[in-house]
């Protein structure tokens, strides 16, 4: 059960069985934000708190599988602290190793259009979740709380100016 | 429980099935998925198809395959004369009094379920008007209503709860009923197995004067039914769930009733004439049937329906009972109370449907080491997220039984949950 193992790798146990800044801040004046997997019912939480350009604060809730879970407890674990212009930028790597597998579906694997390489060093632990791109429907488990995190630096974004 | 007369514990009188022998008939089942052989238990979700259906449908194709009602040419005639049949041998198996004028075939049962709040529901029911639901309903007997609902300015919309054990409560049922214009009520649950007391429901919500549209997509597969001893004005079901192909539907109301509707889609087909400012629809069952409708679908049901009549539905549901029976014993055996199944206990107001949760691992990774195992599971909330909230749960991975499933696919099962407790445990 190879592929099985890759898929849940220690690290995403881990953060399954013992997540990252669980939890709700008060909001206002944190930012709230919630994303929704229709499919399996999977949701997600954020309250964000952005101070000076940085990240100041994250914490998450809600429920859902464990790729949904782990993943946004990776997140936090990474963008927390973190200048708002590089979160985005770890935003798009992230989902960048997300959608290579659907890039290479779209080009029937013949090597002629491969997508940009993806800088795994970058992502430090999250590079544990890229055993997920095997599994396509599983991905918008893993997507799921970074979407949310894109959406909610957007809202917070648009309030300021 | 007047549904069908529930074979009596496990089918006494039903000789049994040689389900080794039926395996065969399925070609999808000598698949062979991340190594292991294929253990398909997704009949709720979509059925397989025996050869039979799949050569059916080939055969048209090779050899028949013209639109219908339009040409004149042999293979014409011949189509629609396989389409027209299809209506007769879809209605004689649900014990229609008149199968040619009661059938209608639509895409599917969330279509024929729409056709119905569409074309009786937007002429019947007024602002205010109350209907009655129950908890268990699929999202196609609930979102329809909900839409007509915001259209009409509002429709009072009750339920009929479920306890613990996921029947319907019905001690209040006069109480909700009064004053409803249509009780739209499940078969059979898609994800508690449940099989309602449907001809009890029927017989209060008749006597309020209420109508009564039955969701058969998960009843019809796997027991007899009979529209009549059903007691229902309406029943919906889907060929792909009955061991034919995707794209066709069933919807069944009386020819008087059908008569008293109005159109549901515009366009071919469904009309006696057209004028520039006009229009005449045509009778039933035409008249719900806009378009080219999907013959070789029409073809494969009616192979569909002589492969499950051939065996006999008493026997597959039989069988079905046993295993679930089989199942239920098993599950707590091995998994004991780490595995909540939910659901009444095997009997007759059981089908075979297994809806569980187990040690607090998510339906979706559950489903994921299943498939490792070649174990066909559905994670997820099933369409009944009102459900869900009821049962408290976000999802849950749901095992469904077909006339092949053997003890063997049950133990595989387990095998496959004992694993993904050890990975999450």
């Amino acid at each position: 059960m190879a592929d099985l193992e890759e898929l849940y790798r220690e690290i995403i146990l881990d953060h399954y069985r013992s997540p990252r800044n669980r939890g709700e801040l008060d909001s206002p004046p944190a930012h709230r934000v919630e994303g929704f997997n229709p499919l399996c019912g999977d949701e997600v939480v954020l309250s964000m708190v952005v101070e000076d350009g940085t990240l100041a604060d994250l914490k998450i809730a809600g429920s859902g599988c464990s790729i949904s879970q782990s993943s946004a407890s990776l997140m936090s674990a990474a963008v927390k602290g973190r200048p708002v212009g590089e979160v985005r930028q770890l935003i798009s790597t992230f989902k960048g190793m997300m959608s290579i597998h659907e890039a290479s579906l779209e080009h029937d694997g013949d090597g002629a259009d491969e997508p940009e390489e993806i800088d795994l060093d970058k992502l430090g632990e999250l590079a544990a979740l890229q055993g997920v791109v095997k599994f396509p429907v599983r991905i918008k488990c893993a997507t799921l709380s970074w979407n949310a995190l894109a959406q909610g630096l957007d809202e917070v974004a648009v309030e300021a100016s | 429980m007047a549904v069908t007369p529930p074979p009596s514990p496990a089918g006494a009188g039903a000789a049994p099935l040689n389900v080794e022998a039926l395996r065969k008939d399925f070609p999808l089942l000598s698949r062979v998925v991340n190594g292991k052989p294929i253990v398909y238990l997704d009949a709720a979700a979509s059925a397989l198809q025996p050869r039979s259906v799949i050569d059916a449908m080939t055969r048209y194709y090779e050899t028949t395959h013209a639109n219908v009602h339009r040409g004149v040419y042999a293979t014409a005639e011949e189509a629609t004369a396989l389409y027209e049949r299809a209506r007769v041998v879809a209605g004689r198996f649900i014990g229609a009094p008149d199968p040619a004028h009661e059938i209608v075939f639509t895409k599917n049962t969330t279509e024929s379920l729409n056709l119905v709040a569409h074309s009786w529901g937007r002429a019947n029911l007024r602002a205010g008007d109350a209907i009655l639901l129950t908890e268990m309903e699929h999202h196609a007997n609930i979102v329809p209503w909900m839409i007509l609902s915001e259209e009409i300015g509002g429709l009072d919309i009750r339920y009929i709860p479920i306890d613990g054990g996921g029947r319907l409560v019905l001690d209040d049922l006069d109480a909700l009923v009064d004053g409803v214009k249509l009780v739209g009520i499940t078969a059979m649950s898609n994800v508690l197995g449940t099989i309602p007391p449907l001809a009890q429901v029927a017989e209060v919500a008749h006597r309020a004067g209420a109508l009564v549209v039955a969701d058969g997509a998960q009843l019809v597969p796997h027991a007899p039914v009979d529209v009549t001893a059903l007691g229902a004005d309406f029943l919906a079901f889907s060929a792909h769930k009955t061991m034919g192909p995707t794209g066709l539907g069933v919807l069944w109301a009386r020819a008087a009733l059908l008569e008293g509707m109005g159109p549901f889609l515009g366009g071919g087909g469904m009309i006696l004439d057209v004028k520039l400012d006009s229009f005449r629809p045509a009778p039933p069952p035409a008249r719900f049937e806009a378009g080219t409708p999907p013959i070789a679908e029409a073809v494969g049901l009616t192979a569909a329906i002589e492969y499950l009549s051939d065996i006999g539905m008493d026997r597959i549901r039989a069988h079905e009972l046993a295993l679930t029976e089989y199942a239920l014993a098993r599950l707590d055996e091995k998994l004991g109370s780490d595995c909540r199944i939910f659901g009444p206990p095997a009997g007759p107001d059981r089908g075979g449907v297994l809806s569980l949760a187990y040690r607090g691992v998510h339906a979706h990774d559950l489903a994921q080491v299943l498939d490792q195992f070649g174990v066909c599971v559905r994670p997820g909330h099933h369409c009944a997220k009102p459900l869900m909230r009821k049962l408290g749960v976000q999802a849950t991975a749901r095992a469904s039984l077909s006339l092949f499933s053997d003890e063997h696919d049950i133990e595989v099962l387990i095998e496959g949950l004992l694993e993904a407790g050890r990975l999450f445990g």
